[in-house]
């Protein structure tokens, strides 16, 4: 039997605003319970709310939820409709978005963390209560557990690249319901859903969902049916549990908010926020890929988070701008670019990797980087890419105030292109290493690179390697 | 002097003929002899009104006094008053102390106000005759056998028995300008919008109003334009332009200063069901109006029979959500004893709400359930609509509406309680206003056979007030019924 499997993700991102939804309390994470809950995020008796958008309520009783409802949107939401482009190793492929809407979250149940005596009580910590959240809504578009984790990425990717989440999943930023479904293969028809809450990594995203697909085939297998219910990923156990079923549904009495009037967001303001967009990561990466001739492997990790694009393009912007660059054959963008391009990706990313830092927090500028880039093979080749990389660790480490051109000095490293000096030390290793050479005479090419090893240790690394490797070649062949 | 009304106590406060403090002196001594009788006052504290009155004097000497200063008022107990216990009239708050102010509140207190006290009503402003009080009801000044109105009937009752200059109310489907009419005094519903709603214990978000209770219209236009402004916490809040609701009242008279002014009387208002006493003072309301220079033209208000129905189905859906969050986690009453969290809801809200708030809790469930939200909540929303659409051809023909603010005059304490329905029958020229959201004040037209007061309501468009309140302090001026006071019989018991 051939199954397929149906996805669809509700994605709750918590909005990077500095103050709550309707109140003036901050949305800092990590402040001590209920030091960051105004009298409206409390819901004290008598509290009307800031200016905003069309709100319905959603009414449940529930301890961390103050008011008793939820203002969120219901049948006319900020946006309707909408699509996501994803890649995945089967290509590229558009989810189709239902709706997004914006709501307040709710605060917190905490049952650790409470005094010995307060052991057997719940507490409440409402600091979270009243932050805006966009809720993004996809259709079912998904066909396995790859392409929703693709899907959750992308978003991901994007909500932090317009700058309206920082999608801190640990903290609860950016967190994903699966919807998850199969039926078999050629059937029109969807199955009966089931929702995963409580995945709050793309790990977990993907372990859920695996979980579910599989349990989900071995029910109809077994000839039961899939009931529709919600379900909570346990990452500890990898298993997904019944939460609620569809008999505990509650009836939430959706109403229009009577403490909000309809607000209307006019043309110009919507075609202000157009034009402050900023280029979006998947036509950043298309741009690379076509204007600097980019992988598109590489693309893709220089468009990972804005903040890698900004550090990308303007490191090539600064060493463009530094004079006496030679270029290659290639136009100078292109040839730039692929040298910046692993400089950011390699070498600096993993510095950025061994340290656990965000580019964004880079010691190393663009500038700083451009000027060592500079001096590298395909441009200056003042020193050897291995030398630049020891540079790079330097400059990381603050040396000389990170400036590369002075931590070159200072160490000596400038490397060495005088015909005359390279063939000098050739001809004391040659002297010095007579076997070697006779070795390489037999026959032997390994040899060869020996000599060339010594050359350069002589050398301290800083003789030019291409220039040694053609004068020894010259000097062993006479 | 102590009882007269804010206009003529505060030239004396002003010249010094009369300190804040000897004033409320003198009101906490008649609240002390009075309230047990009249059960108005749910909280007074005389020590902190001395504080208040002796800073009052003190901004009156400097010369920065505001006309407000210095003038006691109390406040309904609906308010969030910081460091006082705001009750709502519950025992699910019996026990709260607000820690902030409403909007009304702080604007009050700007203007230099003194506090005197906090004054009952309905449980959460749910009644109309303030008898839902879960301390107890509020018995009428002019016959204490009789209910004040409601909710607002603590506040209505204590400036009818002149305890205090002012009060505030809030009118959801007419809880200022009922008790004004059944107690026999001022009370002005604003425009929605015009005096926030931040801090107001909500009953339901999109009818309630806060707005002044006071012996005469032109102490309405005073205490109004200390209420009236802007405020950002609270969405529904009208920004516009600051207006002196008073001008219109300097302006020099003449024998018919009324001239110009078109009066519609809608056929809806002169009806069956209306008291043959209330009829003939509205009447004879209407002849002194003429007289002043108005004139008057029939008017039609299409579905308005529908409004108390659509009122309740819209109040209580509004109702049944605000009032959630009363649920024993964070403040307010929670049951001693519980199994679980559900039994903990459950036993909280069954003990700290009484009867009618948990009728209407019901109503509203029912009216935005599933299944029922299209035939109930929605077509009220529709019918509404419908109302506002009524009042608007109307005021193409006229500037005020004039009727009787209730059908009758006063009823006995506990002759409505059982029949629901017709309690809330007497709502039925009030609660259109609160779904148009256009302003309306009622004032004392007369007295029935039983010597019980009858309220007139003049009700005007949106941000008509300056209006509403020409009209009405000229027919104060040509008349004397705002002047009339109930005996002390209760006083001079005391002593």
């Amino acid at each position: 039997m051939s199954w397929e499997v149906v996805i669809g993700l509700e994605t709750h991102t918590q909005l990077s605003t500095r103050s709550k939804i309707f109140s003036g309390a901050s949305t800092a994470f990590g402040a001590p319970p209920n030091t960051q809950a105004s009298a409206v995020d409390i819901a004290l008796p008598g509290v009307t709310i800031n200016k905003r958008s069309v709100f319905a309520r959603k009414n449940y009783f529930y301890p961390d939820l103050p008011k008793g409802y939820q203002i969120s949107q219901y049948e006319i939401p900020v946006v309707q409709g909408g699509s996501i482009t994803i890649t995945t190793k089967d290509g590229v492929k558009t989810v189709r978005l239902t709706r997004a809407h914006l709501e307040e979250d709710a605060g917190k149940s905490l049952h650790e963390g409470l005094s010995q005596a307060a052991s057997a009580m719940t507490g409440i910590d409402l600091n979270r209560a009243g932050t805006p959240l966009l809720e993004i809504v996809s259709e079912p578009d998904m066909r396995s557990a790859e392409e929703a984790i693709a899907y959750a990425k992308t978003l991901h990717t994007l909500v932090r690249w317009i700058g309206i989440c920082d999608g801190n999943m640990q903290e609860g930023n950016f967190r994903c319901d699966a919807n998850v479904s199969v039926r078999k293969a050629g059937d029109a028809k969807l199955g009966t859903r089931c929702e995963i809450k409580n995945v709050n990594s793309f790990r977990f995203l993907q372990h859920a969902i695996e979980f579910e697909v599989r349990r989900q085939i071995q029910v109809v297998e077994d000839g039961g049916t899939v009931e529709q219910e919600t379900r909570l990923y346990d990452p500890d156990l990898d298993e997904t549990r019944s939460m609620r079923t569809k008999e505990d549904a509650q009836d939430y009495r959706y109403f229009p908010d009577p403490d909000l009037p309809p607000l209307v967001i006019d043309e110009a303001w919507i075609e202000r926020v157009k034009a402050d967009l900023p280029e979006l990561p998947v036509a950043m990466k298309a741009r690379f890929e076509k204007e600097y001739l980019l992988l598109p492997e590489d693309a893709t990790a220089l468009t990972s988070t804005r903040a890698t694009g900004d550090y990308f393009q303007q490191t090539l912007a600064e060493l463009a701008g530094i004079p006496n660059v030679p270029y290659l054959s290639q136009s100078p963008d292109v040839a730039n670019a692929k040298s910046v391009a692993n400089w950011v990706i390699n070498e600096l990313g993993a510095f950025l990797n061994n340290h656990q830092t965000d580019i964004e927090n880079s010691p190393v500028s663009p500038a700083q980087l451009a000027q060592l880039i500079a001096h590298t093979g395909p441009f200056k080749g003042t020193i050897s890419h291995k030398v630049a990389k020891d540079v790079l660790a330097a400059m990381w480490a603050g040396e000389c105030g990170g400036d590369a051109d002075a931590i070159i000095v200072a160490r000596g490293l400038k490397q060495i292109s005088d015909a005359g000096a390279i063939g000098k030390t050739v001809d004391e290793v040659i002297a010095a290493n007579a076997p070697i050479v006779a070795e390489y005479k037999a026959g032997k090419e390994k040899a060869f690179n020996s000599l060339i090893g010594k050359v350069m240790t002589a050398t301290k690394g800083k003789a030019n390697p291409s220039q040694v490797n053609a004068i020894l070649r010259k000097k062993l062949g006479a | 002097m102590f009882t007269a009304p804010i206009a003529e106590l505060a030239p004396a406060l002003a010249s010094k003929r009369l300190s804040s403090v000897e004033l409320t002196t003198a009101l906490f001594d008649r609240i002390d002899a009075l309230n047990p009788r009249l059960n108005a006052f749910l909280a007074r504290d005389r020590k902190r009104a001395l504080g208040a009155a002796r800073a009052a004097d003190a901004r009156l000497a400097a010369g920065n006094a505001s006309p407000l200063t210095g003038i006691p008022i109390a406040h309904k107990d609906v308010l969030m008053t910081a460091g006082w216990k705001t009750t709502c009239g519950s025992r699910m708050l019996e026990n709260f102390v607000a820690p902030y102010s409403a909007f009304v509140v702080e604007r009050l207190a700007d203007a230099g106000m003194v506090l005197v006290g906090k004054t009952n009503m309905d449980e959460f402003a749910m009644g109309s005759s303030s008898e839902t009080s879960y301390f107890g009801p509020v018995k009428n000044p002019w016959n204490v056998d009789y209910v004040p109105g409601g909710s607002s009937g603590g506040s209505s009752a204590a400036v009818a028995a002149r305890l205090v200059p002012a009060a505030t109310g809030t009118d959801t489907g007419g809880s200022i300008r009922q008790p004004a009419a059944l107690s026999g005094v001022c009370g002005l519903k604003p425009t929605y919008g015009v005096c926030s709603r931040y801090g107001l214990i909500a009953f339901a978000s999109s009818l309630d109003t806060p707005g002044p209770f006071a012996q005469t219209a032109e102490d309405c236009a005073l205490l109004l334009n200390a209420m009236a402004g802007h405020d950002p916490r609270d969405s529904t809040s009208v920004d516009r332009p600051r207006e002196d609701y008073a001008r219109l009242l300097r302006a020099p008279g003449g024998a018919k200063p009324l001239a110009g002014v078109r009066i519609g009387l809608p056929k809806e208002y002169f009806g069956d069901g209306i008291d043959a006493d209330v009829a003939a003072a509205v009447d004879a309301a209407l002849g002194e109006f003429r007289k002043l220079g108005a004139t008057t033209v029939e008017v039609t208000l299409p579905n308005l029979d529908l409004s108390v129905p659509v009122y309740y189905v819209i109040a209580s859906a509004e109702a049944s959500s605000n009032l959630a969050r009363f649920d024993g986690v964070r403040y307010g009453h929670r049951a001693a004893k519980y199994d679980d969290l559900t039994d903990m809801y459950k036993k909280t809200r069954a003990e700290g709400f009484g009867a009618e708030v948990k009728r209407r809790i019901l109503i509203g469930t029912y009216v935005l359930s599933h299944g029922y939200y299209d035939a109930y909540y929605l077509k009220a929303q529709q019918v509404r609509r419908l109302i506002a659409e009524g009042f608007q051809r109307a005021y193409q023909q006229c500037d005020l509406i004039l009727g009787p603010t209730a059908p009758t005059a006063a009823f006995k304490l506990g002759a409505k309680t059982s029949d629901p329905v017709q309690m809330y029958l007497n709502d039925i020229f009030t609660v259109a206003g609160n779904l148009t959201g256009a302003p309306a004040i009622s004032i004392p037209c007369g007295f029935d056979r039983n010597g019980l007061p009858i309220g007139l309501q003049l009700q005007g468009n949106h941000f008509r007030e300056s209006v509403i309140l020409n009209a009405a302090h000229r027919y104060q001026q040509a008349t004397d019924w705002q002047r009339r006071e109930p005996a002390d019989i209760a006083l001079e018991t005391a002593r």
